[in-house]
């Protein structure tokens, strides 16, 4: 083998860079975070596969109803009426927004939608 | 006709991924044991690759040389293009690989009635080739939030930038449709311009097949089908493939599947096909030596080793036999002692 003394370390750079994540982890997995869910209801507003990957465009629908369409109908869950809304009716079942929309989206970097710069969060 | 069969390998790891999820109990295959395997083939691959280039050696000095070289002290150098020494290589081959200084020479040749010849530079090779490849880079790092936790500065500020445009939502990310762009691209000049299509092979279209297949089934996760594509689960599982303890704690769309078993074939092809140009690009001598041959003797690391034989020793080895056939020689014999 020729030029060893440069090839060797760049081989070894190279496996260690492609490895980062091994290394990033330290072989620890950290608990996934905990999300506190609302006690006195059972259901969501769309089964629970769909609203965990779907929530996002849920909400888009909701806001072009609302704001294109004017369409403000409400909807009904668990014989209660709901609007279609962000604070008054997501926050009003997670009414934490702090314990549950935002451990889930830090734990996968979603990227902090901007929702809240106009909209409200609910203060306990 | 060289396109028809990667196409078809591309649509059968397709379908064997997606009919084979179905099974029970696959998801450990094609979420833990190809995902390891492939990662192996990957590391020993590029390894051994490099280190069989790292055995052949260089005869000559060869690297390429574009522009005028180290000469006169009034003769203006062109540093980047005829390099003398380690930094002014490094030079040139850092501009090489980040931003593929080579290609932006390319040119377009065209027969014009006459028959005329012309050469004219064709930079969409350039363009295409370099969105393509850093949008591929940019995507990979924004794909380390599955992979870290928790999730770097960096990767966070890479998926703001990228997905700065805030269209949609999930918000689309640039180098989405930039890729796409790219890849259609690089195909559609294998396709259409008759010369690049006339030397294309199969192993020229599999890789862009393969790529795009990956990038697609990746954005019909994202903007399309997101039926059970839970994120959670599926950072759950990468990350526990990183630290060895690998789990699938709920069901994830088979859609997901196919975008990971895609990216193992990648990863298992990669050593053994064009693409280690990514490993290549370091070892090529064109671009890795200075131009230095009338400043440093370059040896022949094949040479045979060649011990000096000067007249005088010459004349000492056979003086006798000279002196019996009649050769002048420079030195007499030893008077020969009286009997
Ligand atoms: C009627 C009260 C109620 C409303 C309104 C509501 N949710 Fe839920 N949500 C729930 C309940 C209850 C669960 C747990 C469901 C389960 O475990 O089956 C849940 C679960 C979820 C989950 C999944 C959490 C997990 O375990 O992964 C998400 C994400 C979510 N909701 C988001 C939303 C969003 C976004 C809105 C507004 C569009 C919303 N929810 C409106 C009650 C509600
Ligand atoms: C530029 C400020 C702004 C931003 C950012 C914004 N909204 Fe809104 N949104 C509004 C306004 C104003 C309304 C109208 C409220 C009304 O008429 O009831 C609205 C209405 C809505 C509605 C329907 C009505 C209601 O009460 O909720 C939904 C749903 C909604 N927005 C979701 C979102 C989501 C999700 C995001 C983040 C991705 C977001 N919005 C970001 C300003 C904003
Ligand atoms: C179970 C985990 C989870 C919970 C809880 C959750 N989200 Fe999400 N959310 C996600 C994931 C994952 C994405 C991004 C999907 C992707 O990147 O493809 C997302 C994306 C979004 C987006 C789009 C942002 C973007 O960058 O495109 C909005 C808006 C959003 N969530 C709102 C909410 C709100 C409001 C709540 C609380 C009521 C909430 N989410 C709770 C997992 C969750
Ligand atoms: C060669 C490597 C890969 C390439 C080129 C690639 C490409 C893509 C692309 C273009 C997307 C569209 C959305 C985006 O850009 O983020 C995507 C999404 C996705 N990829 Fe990959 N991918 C690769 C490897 C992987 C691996 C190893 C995983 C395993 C964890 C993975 C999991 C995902 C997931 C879960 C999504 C959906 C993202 C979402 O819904 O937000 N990808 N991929």
């Amino acid at each position: 083998m020729y030029d060893s003394g440069k090839i060797i370390p760049g081989l070894l750079i190279f496996v260690l860079f492609v490895t980062i994540p091994i290394w990033y982890n330290r072989g620890t997995a950290q608990a996934v975070p905990e999300i506190v869910l609302p006690k006195d209801v059972e259901s969501c507003v769309l089964p629970l596969a769909a609203i965990r990957s779907d929530h996002m465009k849920l909400l888009m629908t909701w806001r072009d109803d609302v704001l294109r369409d004017g369409d403000r109908s409400t909807f009904e869950i668990e014989g209660k009426q709901y609007q279609k809304s962000l604070t008054l009716t997501c926050l009003q079942c997670h009414a934490n927004k702090e314990q549950f929309c935002d451990p889930c989206h830090t734990y996968v970097a979603v990227r902090q939608p901007n929702c809240w710069d106009c909209h409200f969060a609910p203060v306990e | 006709m060289k396109y028809a069969f990667p196409l078809a390998a591309v649509i059968a790891l397709v379908l064997i991924a997606l009919i084979g999820v179905q099974i029970p109990g696959m998801q450990y295959l094609f979420g833990v044991a190809i995902p390891y395997l492939a990662m192996a083939l990957f590391l020993g691959g590029f390894c051994y690759r490099v280190i069989y280039w790292a055995k052949s050696p260089v005869p000559f000095k060869i690297p390429t040389t574009c522009g005028q070289g180290y000469s006169l002290p009034w003769v203006k150098q062109d540093k980047l293009e005829a390099p003398v020494n380690t930094g002014q290589v490094i030079a040139r081959l850092f501009l090489e690989i980040f931003l593929f200084r080579s290609l932006w020479r390319n040119t377009k040749a065209t027969v014009h009635s006459g028959p005329k010849l012309t050469y004219e530079s064709s930079k969409w090779l350039w363009l295409f080739g370099i969105l393509f490849h850093y949008s591929f880079l940019v995507i990979i790092i924004r794909h380390m939030r599955y992979f870290l936790d928790p999730v770097p500065w960096l990767v966070s500020f890479v998926e703001t930038a990228d997905s700065l445009l805030e269209i949609g939502s999930p918000l689309m990310y640039t180098t989405d449709v930039v890729i796409i762009l790219g890849l259609l691209f690089l195909l559609a000049r294998r396709l259409f311009n008759p010369q690049v299509r006339y030397i294309s092979l199969s192993n020229d279209y599999f890789p862009l097949f393969l790529i795009l297949a990956i990038c697609i089934t990746g954005i019909l996760m994202r903007y399309g089908l997101r039926t059970n594509v839970d994120i959670v689960a599926i950072k759950q599982l990468a990350v526990g493939l990183v630290t060895f303890s690998p789990t699938i704690v709920a069901e994830i769309s088979s859609l997901f599947y196919v975008h990971l078993f895609l990216v193992c074939v990648l990863l298992a092809y990669f050593p053994f096909s064009k693409l280690m140009h990514l490993g290549g690009v370091f070892l090529s001598p064109t671009r890795n030596m200075a131009n230095d041959s009338r400043m440093k003797r370059h040896i022949n690391p094949w040479n045979p080793d060649i011990k000096p034989h000067s007249y005088a020793a010459y004349e000492d080895e056979f003086r006798e036999d000279m002196v019996e056939q009649g050769i002048p020689v420079e030195k007499e014999l030893p008077p020969k002692a009286n009997d």
